[in-house]
Order: structure tokens, then sequence, then C-alpha cells
């Protein structure tokens, strides 16, 4: 078959960013696997409070220190992490590195109150069901938050190398800033059945 | 630059770039598309003929009455591996195998998004398999059935680690098939040939496109129901006790949400072939483009709606049982729009019955009886009736079977020739299609009639007083004939491979972008990307192809377009290939087997996996390094 040139695409960038970027839409993929998976903990969660006598069984509500420290640390967080994209989509290499230290930091940071959430809980993962979602659901989310701060900390390493000032890297920042809005985001209403349902 | 070098130059370069070189090393670590998908289409067949020889075992035993060829712990195992063999290793990934070798192609790009990412998830389920395979061979295998109904596959009656293997195969396959959507929907929406907008999209990618979306929603259900499962069994988690607050109808909501889904994700891609198929055949443009993506994006919207329909028996609420009732009956007019647009696209042009339109044809007659008997067992009264019974091995075997297999075997007749630059025998088909068409019905209708005498499924064996020993045998007798034209259909695939007529590019003077490049495709499948002004660009273009240059011949480079119009936005690197994927699923596959037995296997299995990460995303430099 005979070919004919119609369109010259060597004036094209490298590396889309954002919604041009085919990275940026895997991102968005796997955040709708997981977020599935969040919907579905959720759905279940309330599947066995619907036929629990009692909610919580046979525990107190959990404590809210924990997880309201947990979750005001996340919320806190949002500042930065917009503030890094942003600094992203400028490619403004100093000060995403700058950014990407203290997201490392701010991401590291609930996993200290989450260590408390357990104990929080006031109920073990084999006492009951009740006890068994629970700690599917913290341990759902905790995998993401460690998952997260292992690929920001990597990043940040990057970044810091000969590697990290090229779109195709300014890309995987804005990527991993939308990764961690989603898991600040898929918290709160873990947060809001965990802590407060139980006090219905 | 590929513009300044003649043909032969630029496929040089262009072989040097996207090759994968010959060695065992090599082979292991090619992350070209159409490679992996050939390994997958094998792995899959493979698959399907170990299920099928466990089908021949289960009619041999059920033959005729008090037979003891199988003992019950053997026939149930047998049942349960032929299930989930059939479902999980041969089904969906089959499909999966066709969307990864042919949506790169249909929509002129030179690789699939994250092909890395697509090799890993080839070696993950490869392992799936045969951990299930190896532990039937060690007389271990699940004897749950291939939905593991709790408490069945609970800690309290599953002995051993039978569910346990069952419950990580299913994670494996999770894996594999979670990866695989993500790759097409990204391929499709960002890798499309310039100009290839929503509406010039073929429907056979429309259709992958939909049931990659159905994996990525209703997949997670299945993971969540393995991962509770093995949980329950493995540290004591309570989700499916009911003396700690569980519930064992929790299971099979979970289960079937995703169960159900499932036969759309086998269904939709089968329409997609089926769409494709019958428009080339029908020597015009498909009848109703529009309402047939429509009726695929309604099919997979209404899928998520249905699973309760498999749970009519265990007593939930009638205003839950109306509402599913209703769901499953309107999941009908999807699929009578796709079956009008088809039999209209025949009627309104010059069909060729050739084999693989043969096929299709086949799949209309027996799906549409399929769905007949489907808005039977919706309504909740008949399937109180026939639930356990050999009526609803019928239809799913009509539907499944009917839906999937014979569009497939048709899209194996129809895409062989660009697979391998070989014709498969005209005679043969024919004799295959007829073989098995007879053989299909002649085996899966009476089991209509099996089920309205009340013999139930899931049994070994049965009294001779009871009327079912004649149409047994009938069934069992039928049930040769299909297999003797898998034979022949086997026998035609291997004749054609090592000898078949030469193809040609487009043997079937189709429109569809794979078969511009030659067959088989190039490991780089275009010299030039296409620049696409219609849906079938080779029957409006047929003698020149419109192409872009301007892209870099010394690296994998390909081009990204915008998700609406396919407007080219940058010129993407794609990755080259890498040994570490492979050794990545071997450490999840260690990580995965080694939690059947112990949850430390989790902790320290984390380990290799993050070390052989590393060395899948180490960077070795991009193009903007050297630019």
């Amino acid at each position: 078959m005979k070919e004919r040139a119609v369109l010259d695409v060597s004036k094209l960038p490298l590396h889309g960013m954002g919604t041009a970027s085919p990275a940026w839409w895997g991102t968005c993929g796997f955040m709708l696997i997981e977020g599935s998976g969040f919907a579905l903990a959720i759905a279940i969660y309330f599947y066995l409070f619907s036929i629990a006598p009692n909610w919580p069984i046979d525990a107190p509500a959990p404590d809210l220190f924990a997880g309201t420290a947990l979750t005001l640390l996340l919320l806190a967080s949002i500042v930065p992490n917009i503030l890094v994209l942003r600094w992203a989509k400028a490619r403004a290499l100093v000060k995403v590195r700058i950014g990407l230290i203290a997201m490392s930091l701010l991401e590291a940071a609930p996993l200290a109150p989450r260590i408390f959430e357990f104990p929080a809980m006031h109920v073990s993962w084999d006492e009951n069901a009740y006890g068994s979602i629970v700690w599917t659901l913290l341990g759902l989310h905790t995998t993401h938050i460690v998952t997260d701060l292992i690929d920001t900390l990597v990043l940040t390493c990057l970044m810091f190398s000969r590697h990290g000032d090229n779109t195709r890297r300014y890309g995987d920042v804005e990527d991993n800033c939308l990764y961690w809005t989603f898991v600040i985001v898929a918290w709160l209403p873990l947060y809001v059945c965990i802590y407060w349902v139980p006090r219905l | 630059m590929d513009d300044g070098l003649d043909d032969a130059e630029l496929e040089r370069h262009l072989l040097q770039r996207w090759e994968t070189p010959h060695g065992v090393w090599n082979a292991l670590a090619t992350v070209d598309h159409k490679i992996i998908a050939r390994r997958y289409l094998v792995t899959a067949f493979v698959f399907l003929i170990l299920g099928g020889l466990l089908a021949v075992a289960m009619r041999i035993q059920l033959a005729q009455p008090e037979a003891r060829i199988l003992d019950p712990d053997r026939y149930n195992q047998i049942f349960t591996m032929h299930g989930s063999t059939m479902m999980f290793l041969f089904a969906v990934p089959v499909m999966e195998a066709m969307a990864i070798y042919l949506v790169p192609l249909m929509v002129g790009t030179r690789n699939i998004a994250f092909p890395r990412l697509n090799a890993y998830s080839y070696w993950i389920i490869l392992v799936g398999g045969l951990l299930l395979w190896i532990s039937f061979a060690l007389d271990a295998a699940p004897d749950v059935g291939w939905f593991a109904y709790v408490p069945l596959s609970g800690p309290e009656y599953g002995s051993g680690k039978r569910a346990d293997i069952w419950a990580q195969m299913i994670t494996f396959t999770e894996l594999s098939a979670l990866a695989v959507a993500v790759e097409i929907v990204v391929t499709v929406f960002k890798q499309r040939a310039p100009g290839m907008s929503l509406d010039r999209i073929p429907l056979l990618v429309w259709s992958m496109l939909v049931m990659a979306f159905i994996v990525i929603m209703a997949m997670p259900a299945i993971m969540f129901a393995s991962s509770t499962l093995i949980l329950d069994r493995l540290v004591e988690t309570q989700f499916y006790n009911p003396a700690a607050g569980g519930d064992v109808l929790l299971w099979q909501h979970v289960f079937w949400f995703f169960g159900h889904p499932e036969v759309y994700i086998i269904f939709l891609p089968a329409a997609g072939m089926a769409s494709t198929i019958v428009a080339t055949f029908s020597r015009r443009t498909i009848f109703g483009y529009l309402p047939l993506v429509m009726a695929f994006i309604a099919t997979g919207v209404l899928a998520f709606g249905l699973w309760v329909h498999h749970m009519f028996v265990v007593g939930l609420p009638r205003l839950g049982e109306g509402f599913f009732t209703a769901s499953s009956m309107a999941i009908a007019v999807p699929a009578g729009i796709q079956i009008f647009c088809w039999l209209a696209t025949l009627w309104l042009g010059r069909p060729v019955f050739a084999t693989p339109l043969l096929f299709v044809i086949g799949f209309i007659v027996t799906f549409v009886i399929g769905g007949l008997t489907g808005v039977m067992v919706a309504s909740v009264p008949f399937d109180t009736q026939v639930h356990d019974t050999y009526f609803v091995v019928a239809h799913f075997h009509y539907v499944l079977v009917g839906g999937a297999v014979f569009p497939l075997l048709g899209a194996i007749y129809y895409w062989f020739p660009k697979m391998t630059g070989r014709m498969m025998s005209e005679r043969l088909g024919r004799w295959a299609f007829g073989l098995i068409f007879l053989g299909f019905n002649l085996t899966f209708f009476p089991m209509h009639i099996l089920g309205l005498l009340g013999m139930p499924r899931r049994v070994y064996t049965y009294q001779p007083e009871l009327p079912w020993a004649g149409l047994n045998l009938f069934i069992s007798l039928s049930a040769l004939l299909l297999v003797s034209g898998f034979v022949v259909f086997f026998i035609d695939v291997l004749r054609a491979w090592r000898s078949g007529e030469p193809a040609g590019p487009n043997p079937w003077k189709a429109g569809t972008l794979e078969w511009a490049t030659s067959s088989p495709p190039p490991a780089y499948n275009f010299r030039r990307i296409p620049v696409v002004d219609a849906c079938n660009p080779l029957w409006v273009h047929p003698d020149e192809l419109a192409v872009t240059t301007g892209l870099r011949v010394d690296r994998r480079e390909l081009i990204a377009s915008s998700v609406v119009e396919a407007l080219p936005q940058a010129r993407e690197s794609s990755p080259r290939d890498s040994i570490w994927p492979f050794w990545a699923a071997i450490a999840t596959s260690i990580m995965l087997i080694g939690s059947i037995f112990t949850p430390w296997a989790v902790v320290w299995g984390s380990i290799p996996i993050a070390v052989t990460l590393i060395g899948w995303f180490w960077p070795k430099g991009t193009a903007e390094d050297t630019s």
C-alpha cells in the first residue's frame, strides 16, 4: 500500500503532561480500581452493619483521637501537595525538590497516628465481623499511604538525579500529587464509617 | 526522524529498535504486545483443552447411572477445575489476549500502553494457572465449585489448602486482568492514530474498551471476596461466620457482583468480533454503528444490576427480587439491538458465508436461545423451580459458549492470517463449524429437558430408576461430536501454522487499520503511523494510506493523542524490553503462593517484589535526557 504523508509530528513535545500523558490516565485507571475497592469495602461495612443487632459488635465505639489526628494531618498535606503540583507544571526544579522532601515527611507523618488507630478500635480482627471489616478498612488505607510514601521517596531521589529535570519526571510528580489527593479523598468516607457511624 | 528515509532504510532502523532479538533471555524480556498476546492465546487455548478434557471426564462418568469411574471427591475437584479453568484461565484471558493483539493494531499505534506491565500480567496468569493445575495433579485441587460458596469453602468445612489454592488462583487472575484492562483503556484513550475520533473507533475496540471498564469495576469485588476468604481461613477473620456477626450470603453478593459482569466481560469482546466479521463479510459498513456503541455501553452498565438473579433461591426481600428481575430482563434490550444491527447488516449487504461468518451466525442462533432461557430464569417463580438443575447448566453454556466461544472461533479464523501470515483452511473450517455447532446443540439442548425432569447439577451420579439415563447417554455421546469439532479446529490451526497458504496483508479485503500492515505485522506494527478520516479507512482509501512523519527512529517512539478527537499531543517513548517484569512476576508469585501457608509471606515476600520493581523502573535515560 502506498503511503501519503499528511502530518508532520516532529515538533510535538517529547512527553505530555497532565491529561496529555498516558501515565496520567494509567494513574486514573488504578485509582478507579482502588476506588471501586474502597467503595465495595464501605458497602460491605454497611451490609454487616445492617444485619448486626448491635453495631459495633461487642466493642465500644473507636476512640476518636488517633483517627482524627490522622485526618487533620492528611488534610494539612493538601496545600503543599497542590503547591508541588503547580511547581511541577511550571517545571521549577528546585521548588519541586523541596516540595517532594516536604511531602515525603507529610506522607510519613500519618503513619504515626495510624499505629494507634488499630488499638483504638477496641476489637481485634478475629473477634467478630465488625473487627474484621474495620481492620480491613484501616489495612487497605494504610497500604495506600505506604505505597504512595514509597513512590514519593523514590521520586524525590530521582528528582535529585540527572534524570530529574525533564518533562517525563515532572509528569511523574504530577501523577504522584494526583494519587496522594486520592489517598486523602478515599480516607474521608472511611473515617466517617469507622469513627462516626458507630456513634449514630 | 522517519522522514527523509526510503522504505527499506526506515524498516531497517525500526526493526533494529523494536524487534525482540533471539534467545531465551530476550524472549523472557520482550514487551512486544503481539508476542505477549500470542503467548496469552496459546496458554488460554491449552487451558481450554484441559478444561474440555475435564468436561469429557464428567460426561463419561454421567453417561450411565451409578458409574464408578470417578469417586465423589475427584468429581468435585473436576467440576471445580472445569469451571475455574474455563472462566478464569480461558474465557477472560483469551478475550484479553485478543485485545492485547488487536487493539494497538486497530488504533494504529506501535505498542500497547505500559508494555512492561503487559509482560508482567502474562507471567502472573501463567503461574496462577500452573498453581491450580499442579494442585490438581497432586490431588489437592479445590473442590468447592468455581464459585467457592462459603461455608463449604470456609475454614469449618473446606479441608486442607484446597480453597486457599482456589482463592489465590483468583488473585493471580485478578492482577493480570486488571493490569490488562488499564492498558487497554489507556491505549484506546491516548494512543489512537491521529484523526481516529470517538465516532471512528472500530467496534471491536469499543467493545474491548467497555470490557476493560467492566473489569476495572467488577474485579475489585472478586479481589475482595478471595482476599477475605483467605483471611477467614488463614488469620481467622470472621467475614463469613454467622456466629460472629458475619454472613454467608455476603459471599454470594460479593462473588456475583463480580460473577455476573464476568459474563459480559466475555460477551462484549465477542460482540465486537461479531460486528467486525459481519461488516467485512457483508461487504458494507455496519448497520447502526452508534446504536451498537450505545448497546455495548448499556450492556456494561446494566451488567452491574443483575447479580442478585443468581440468588433468587436464597430468600431475599421481594422488592429486591422484583428489581433484579426487571434489570435482568432489561439487558435483553441492548442484546436485541446488537442482534438486529447484525441481521440488518447481513440483510443489506452481500454476505459471503466464509467460515468466520458461519461461526458468527452460529453465535447469533445459540446466543438467542441462551438469552431466551435467560429471560426465563430471570423470573423468580421459574428460577425457583430449575435453579439447581441441569436447566441452568444448559442456559449458561448456551450463553457462554454461544456468546463467547462461537464468535471467538470465528475471530480466530478471521485474524489468524493477520497473526501468522497464513490462511486457515476453508474446508476444514466448515467441518469444524458443522461439528461444533451440531455437537454443541445436541449436547446442551437436552440438558434443558434433563433439568425440567429434575436432575440436579453438581451430582457425581444418579440412580437407574430415575428417568435421566437415556438423555445422559445421548448427551455424553453428543459431547464426543463436539470434541471432534474442536479436534478438527486444532488440526487446522496446526496445519495452517506450519504450511497454510500465504495470506497477504488484507486477505478478506477488510476496512480496519490492522489490515494496512503486513501479515504478520512487523515488530513496529506500522512503518509510519496512519492518519484516519473514516471508520473503515481501507475501504475509503484502498490503495493509499495517509500517514504521519516526524517520529524518531533511533528510539521507540509513538504518538499520544487527545481523548475525543485523537489530535496528536506528544511523542511518547515506549519502554524497551526488560527482564524485570518477569522477575517481578516470579517474586509476586512466591509471595502469593507463600501466603497460602503463612501471612508472614506477605511481609517477607514484599522485599523481593520491591527489589524487582526498582529494577523495573530504574531510569536508564529518556528521550528528553539526550535531546
